[in-house]
């Protein structure tokens, strides 16, 4: 590739200050095993607050983080499962679950916490290409 | 846009994940035991050469030669240096981690 000088992102209507640009959270994660899921949902929130667009997708093992009947009190972590419910509240209502994730799992879309809308990969894929930003956690 | 994979494809599902989201025209870099996905004769080798049809491939050269796979460099897959890392980077206005 050329390694004289990089070339310049063409500007975008979501570049000029203050515009309202589309971001995507790509949840790939486990809830307890590592902190990336509990610090992703920290992200979304605060994202949320800037009056930002937020979709959040969850995929492979992040369809984990929305498994209904979590009960944390044993491994003394925080259960931050019913927070996915109060994201209506802050205006995040796009929830997206990959097919393939929930079916290779064994899990259902009445197994989850909260309303999502379940898609196939192709289909993620193409959202994913149409963020602004995609944050990965 | 721009996937980055810096997971073995045989210890972890990022870099499977990553070819079953990768759409026409993206580019893929290869970095950390990510380069391992580039090596002939690897698992994941018949995937990403079926993947070179349509996709830009990268691999970041100094993972490679740190673990002394640069001779193992599946053709089509492009080394870049840090520079080059940037570069791609700056030129994709979207960055997918699969972490």
């Amino acid at each position: 590739m050329d390694q004289s000088e990089p070339a310049a992102i063409p500007a975008t209507d979501s570049d000029r200050p203050g515009a309202i640009r589309k971001f995507m959270f790509v949840n790939r994660k486990a809830p307890y095993g590592t902190v990336y899921a509990l610090e992703g949902l920290e992200v979304v929130l605060i994202t949320a607050a800037f009056d930002q667009e937020v979709a959040l997708a969850f995929l492979d093992d992040g369809v984990y983080q929305l498994v209904k009947g979590q009960n944390t009190k044993a491994i003394e972590s925080k259960n931050f499962s019913p927070a996915y419910r109060a994201l209506d509240d802050y205006d995040i209502d796009r929830l997206y679950v990959e097919r393939e994730s929930l079916e290779s799992r064994g899990l259902a879309e009445e197994d989850l916490v909260v309303a999502v809308k379940v898609i196939p990969a192709s289909e993620l894929s193409k959202l994913m290409d149409e963020a602004d930003v995609l944050l990965s956690f | 846009m721009l996937h980055i994979v810096n997971k073995s494809p045989t210890e972890r599902s990022a870099f499977a994940s990553c070819l079953a989201h990768v759409l026409p025209g993206h580019a893929v870099l290869l970095i950390e035991d990510g380069v391992y996905a580039a090596t002939r004769g690897s698992a994941a080798a018949e995937r990403l050469t079926a993947a070179l049809r349509d996709v830009k491939l990268y691999v970041l050269a100094p993972d490679l030669e740190a673990r002394a796979m640069s001779k193992a460099l599946l053709e089509g897959v492009v080394p870049v240096d840090y520079r080059g890392f940037v570069d791609l980077v700056v030129q994709h206005p979207r960055v997918q981690s699969w972490l």
